[in-house]
């Protein structure tokens, strides 16, 4: 089961952290980053199945296959963006976090805007 | 891999903080000092590794 590997990843890391915080913080926060990094890896496998599944089905209904992978390139950019912002402000840099997920609504926004194009087109094709 | 870096990790930050101790008793400010940053750059070293791991994976599964 992946799940008991997470949480003793997670349990083991929380302390770890914790007692080396007092004297050395940089460190304590590289052993955070490192876990996270380590929980995701093992389960990004069966993320990418379903992603999997999810392009079979769209194939099925017809949906255009740039506008799937649209949505799951979104997907990933606010993964990443959370993943460092809360990192950031896990170490008290807490303005810069806010520029971080700022910047990855933005790409976010960027990449959205041709799907929002696609949608005005079909309401004015239909409307007289 | 990724508890055996945590662990390793630590070891670094427990090894760095007793030798940064005695080198400040021994009034040796500078050295410890540079042992500090040494630490943290043979750690950083260590943590780039993943990162870049991490942005190949997230590339893989969501096709950016």
């Amino acid at each position: 089961m992946e799940i008991f590997k997470i949480i003793g990843i997670g349990l083991i890391a929380a302390t770890t952290a914790a007692v080396i915080k007092p004297q050395r913080p940089e460190i304590s926060m590289q052993i955070i980053l490192v876990a996270g990094i380590a929980m995701f890896i093992l389960v990004i496998t069966q993320l990418s199945s379903v992603i999997e599944i999810m392009n079979s089905f769209a194939q099925k209904a017809g949906i255009q296959p740039e506008f799937l992978k649209t949505v799951i390139k979104i997907t990933g950019i606010a993964y990443l963006t959370e993943f460092a912002a809360s990192i950031c402000k896990d170490s008290g840099e807490s303005a810069l976090a806010y520029k971080m997920e700022f910047a990855g609504k933005i790409i976010i926004i960027a990449l959205a805007v041709p799907i929002f194009a696609a949608v005005m087109n079909l309401l004015v094709r239909i409307m007289p | 891999m990724g508890i055996d870096l945590i662990f390793k990790i630590a070891a670094i930050g427990i090894l760095v903080s007793v030798l940064n101790q005695v080198l400040i008793r021994a009034g040796r400010e500078e050295q410890a000092m540079l042992t500090t940053l040494a630490g943290l750059i043979v750690v950083l070293m260590m943590v780039i590794k993943e990162i870049s791991r991490l942005f190949e994976t997230v590339k893989s599964v969501f096709n950016l």
